[in-house]
């Protein structure tokens, strides 16, 4: 049967969710909702100290209450030798603590017990003597001469530095500031902030003593790296490790590196030959797990009296805490920030990192960005606030001025990236129409002979997502290629298995969608797959919105594999020429003889009842997809703000985002990734803040503390979009859960400053807090 | 050891022995098995815990399951009752107000509270009603359509929904 009205679910429909149904029911399945038979539950003793040595621990009292089956230590996994484990950093971290602790919730011990509540009563009862040592807090003072050794279990480390790290061309971009008219100079402090996804990490062990299978299902974005992981750091045979990560209620980065938790919580599955279930309370999450940014940063723009920029000129310090955990690529150990030239046309830009070890929880996740473009970013776009502020030039101008010009793609950037695609004039030049910005510059000098305090930010920002190519980029030695298994069943539906996966970004329909727009089986025809490992292709993971970049790639690539082998079968059986089968919409037909014609359905049964001779039955496939290059998705967004003089508060009038990732496969799930990105963007700008005092205690240990956006704090958005395809990627797609955190920090505080900056206020760092609003007024006579 | 309670959970009496410390969320959780009741943050603020008491939403982490004796709760297992979609779970699919899903029962059922007291809000007050259910996916822009949405459904559908007569009774 002819396909006759258009196929939906294709590309560029806004078809409505698969997931939701269970989700909308309650019937979501998340790692908490996991009970198997003889389940026992796991709880962690923290350090209270940031650090300290440990002289003893006794768990005798833990041991003895009615319902602890087991108390784990440091001495005891390290009979083992699991007392300590590899960093996706390369470095090594205590999965529970032998010598000393480093920081204030690090794990000491763990409570196995038949109840979660006895395992938790069972902690306090857990006696550790501690030496309480000097804490290092601050990573300046950690690189002093003389300060406390953090690391001193290390062989060859002598400070608390950990790495140095260059980019670009320090000769040509001192030669840039040599003939520069001006430099601007921006000092800025990116802090220390969490993903905090709703649902905490978690992993339910199951390891069967008698077949030596371990199962863990656990909150992993990456389950098959993390099953290799765990096949190197546990000895365990990678063939008996099945990984399933289930639904996932958000992870942002923050559910990609191995914690403690999960090993103690396999270790005492394996040792104990009962099932081990450990989930995080808030706290735990928040102190232990990996936090994001913690950038000291100076920024030093080189430019001439036109307003152009001759050079970028960057040193970083980056707050590494306790061991460093950062999730980076090897070649590019401070992630990628060396894209900090951002959207412009620079000639020059040499890039200076350095690491420190601190009495802090590790970690340097990249908190909805890929890698650590958002601190890069952030830089930029502040720093060109700035030098427009000192240039009395008008934001928006000095950005088109210097923007790197559409016919200039692909792009070799000076720090030895090539950008595939972008119209970043175009972008910009929508957004201030749709803000009606010449209209709120009027405004905005009305208000100011009034007195009142009124700001519009800019930020045009370029990312760079979707990892590999796997020559340049890996995750503990492992390529960043991705996965996509097709098998076509004989009534037609198919299922697709992939190598990344969801933690909400929507998967199972917009995957299903390539297909229907590559094959032409309807989408809710499509079973998508992801997170066990048994039964899906290897693959990196889904973080660093590498989702549609690489597996996206992977699922069109396989699909047209498939209708290749679709065409073979249609000339078959229309009996006509392969060369002479066109296909489209799900219909291959003879050219020139449309109603000639076989449906994919057709097909798919032929494949396994009348195939060509010589031909292998079925109608399946994989591809393992390695990017030529990464995506670089852009933007423009403006912000409006009104500043309250007698309080400082900050109430965000107005957002206008641009958007431009590409082809969009499903506007209205890009649309969603947008308002998520956008807020938690929001929240980081104006909340969002692990701080400690100073002896480490952490400051952002619960959601009292560690504020996140409410609805009522929460601006309505107002998006739009420009499609500059990706001209490497199948479909033309890039990247985009993560362009909206990454563009818009810098879009609310610049909107701050702009409304400040004539009073010569030029950086508050974030979070933007009413009170350091109030106090930078108060400091230049302007606060009511 | 144990306290004898007896619960009303969405329209079937629920009797059990329970410690007096255990908490709500984990008497529905684990006692009951309703797993679409959800646990974020153990101090009040997220959401994801939110149950109906007697028609109230409470966040079921910070009660006992002793205080929830001889009442009615309702969890979001109720809301497709007789397998048909309550108008509040259709517009959180059609307009897009969910990602994860985890914070989703809780935001459903605070919604539904609201819309119990006020048939047409406002953009603002839905902001206000959610402002103690956090969601880190959606930025609320789509959950504030959807409940829009699902209060012109209820409004305009002349029969009550099982889940609501639940909620009400």
């Amino acid at each position: 049967m002819a396909v006759e009205t258009p196929l939906k679910g294709v590309i560029g429909d806004s078809i409505r969710r698969k997931e939701d149904d269970r989700f909308i029911r309650g019937r979501g399945n998340y790692v908490d909702d996991i009970s198997l038979p003889g389940m026992l539950h796991m709880a962690i003793l923290r350090s209270p100290y940031a650090h300290a040595k440990i002289k003893s621990i006794k768990t005798d009292a833990a041991q003895a209450l009615p319902g602890v089956v087991a108390v784990v230590t440091g001495e005891l996994l390290a009979q083992h030798k699991l007392a300590w484990m590899p960093t996706l950093s390369g470095d090594t971290q205590a999965v529970l603590a032998t010598d000393k602790v480093r920081f204030q919730g690090q794990e000491v011990a763990c409570v196995i017990a038949t109840e979660p509540y006895i395992a938790r009563d069972a902690l306090p009862l857990i006696e550790v003597d501690y030496d309480v040592l000097p804490a290092v807090v601050d990573p300046w003072k950690a690189l002093d001469a003389g300060a406390p050794l953090i690391r001193d279990e290390k062989e060859g480390q002598t400070s608390n530095h950990i790495y140095h790290w260059e980019a670009g061309d320090k000769a040509a971009t001192e030669e840039a500031f040599r003939k520069a008219d001006r430099v601007v100079t921006l000092e800025s402090f990116y802090p220390r902030c969490h993903p905090s996804p709703l649902e905490t990490c978690g992993i339910v062990a199951d390891i069967n003593s008698a077949t030596g299978n371990a199962t863990l299902y656990m909150t992993s974005q990456a389950p098959h790296a993390h099953r290799t992981l765990f096949a190197i750091v546990a000895g365990l045979p990678e063939e008996k490790i099945r990984i399933i990560s289930p639904d996932i209620g958000g992870g942002f980065g923050n559910k990609v590196p191995i914690y403690p938790g999960y090993v103690v919580a396999t270790a005492a599955s394996l040792l104990i030959g009962k099932p081990v279930k450990w989930v995080e309370d808030r706290s735990d999450n928040l102190i232990s797990t990996g936090f994001a940014r913690d950038f000291h940063m100076r920024g030093e723009l080189a430019l001439n009296d036109a307003g152009k920029m001759l050079g970028l000129r960057v040193k970083l310090l980056s707050d590494n805490g306790a061991f460093f955990a950062d999730a980076q690529p090897t070649k590019f150990r401070a992630g990628l920030f060396h894209i900090v030239t951002g959207s412009y046309d620079m000639p020059a830009a040499f890039v200076e990192a350095d690491g420190a070890y601190t009495n802090k929880a590790p970690g340097g996740v990249a908190y909805r960005c890929s890698f650590r473009v958002t601190e890069a970013s952030y830089l930029i776009e502040r720093l060109v606030e700035n030098a427009a502020v000192e240039m009395k030039m008008d934001p928006a101008d000095i950005r088109l001025k210097n923007f790197i010009k559409p016919e200039q793609f692909p792009y070799k950037s000076a720090t030895g990236f090539e950008y595939d695609s972008g119209d970043y004039p175009r972008a910009m030049q929508l957004a201030l129409d749709k803000l009606g910005y010449k209209e709120l510059r009027k405004e905005q000098a009305e208000k100011r002979k009034k007195g009142e305090l009124m700001g519009i930010g800019v930020a045009s920002f370029t990312e760079v997502v979707g990892a590999g190519p796997g020559k340049h980029y890996d995750i503990a030695g492992l390529r960043m290629f991705d996965s996509a298994e097709l098998r076509v069943h004989p009534t037609g539906k198919a299922i697709l298995k992939l190598g990344v996966k969801s933690q909400g970004q929507g998967h199972e329909t917009t995957f299903a969608q390539i297909v229907a727009n590559e094959l032409g089986i309807p989408a809710a025809d499509v079973e998508v797959q992801e997170g066990d490992t048994d039964n899906t292709p290897y693959g990196l993971g889904t973080y660093a919105s590498r989702s549609t970049p690489v597996g996206g790639a992977a699922t069109a690539v396989v699909s047209r594999k498939l209708r290749d082998k679709a065409k073979k079968i249609a000339a078959h059986l229309l009996e006509a020429s392969e060369a002479d089968i066109e296909f489209d919409q799900g219909k291959f037909f003879v050219r020139g003889a449309p109603s000639k014609s076989k449906t994919i359905q057709d097909i798919a049964f032929a494949a396994y009842t009348n195939i060509p001779d010589g031909m292998e039955a079925g109608l399946e496939g994989v591809t393992y997809y390695d990017p030529p290059n990464m995506t670089f998705p852009f933007g423009t967004y403006l912000v409006v703000v009104d500043i309250d003089r007698g309080t400082g508060q900050v109430k965000v009038r107005r957002v206008v985002a641009v958007d431009d990732c590409g082809v969009r496969i499903n506007p209205m799930v890009v649309e969603g990734q947008i308002h998520g990105g956008l807020t938690e963007g929001f929240g980081i700008a104006f909340m969002e803040l692990i701080t400690f005092d100073e002896e480490g205690n952490c400051l952002g240990s619960n959601f009292t503390d560690y504020l996140l956006p409410t609805a009522w704090e929460t601006p309505k958005f107002e998006l739009f979009e420009t499609v500059t395809p990706s001209p490497h990627h199948p479909i033309g797609a890039k990247g985009v859960g993560e362009s909206a955190t990454v563009g818009s920090p810098a879009a609310f505080v610049n909107a701050v400053i702009d409304a400040v900056a004539h009073l010569g206020i030029t950086n508050i760092d974030m979070p933007v807090t009413s009170d350091k609003v109030w106090a930078a007024l108060n400091e230049k006579g302007a606060a009511e | 050891m144990g306290q004898p309670i007896t619960v009303t959970v969405n329209g079937e009496k629920r009797s059990a022995e329970v410690e007096p410390r255990l908490l709500l969320v984990h008497f529905i959780r684990e006692t009951l098995r309703l797993t679409g009741t959800h646990i974020g943050c153990d101090t009040t603020h997220c959401g994801a815990c939110t149950v109906l008491l007697d028609g109230t939403p409470v966040k079921s982490c910070t009660m006992f399951a002793v205080q929830a004796d001889g009442q009615q709760l309702t969890t979001v297992e109720a809301l497709a009752a007789g397998g048909t979609l309550h108008p509040i779970q259709e517009a959180f699919k059609q307009e897009h107000g969910l990602q994860c899903g985890f914070c989703t029962p809780g935001m459903m059922l605070t919604s539904l509270a609201l819309l119990e007291e006020k048939t047409d809000p406002t953009d603002d007050d839905i902001r206000w009603a959610i402002s103690g259910n956090i969601c880190r996916c959606t930025g609320y822009m789509n959950i504030v359509k959807a409940v829009k949405s699902a209060a012109a459904q209820m409004k305009a559908s002349a029969a009550v929904p099982a889940a609501t007569a639940a909620v009400r009774s």
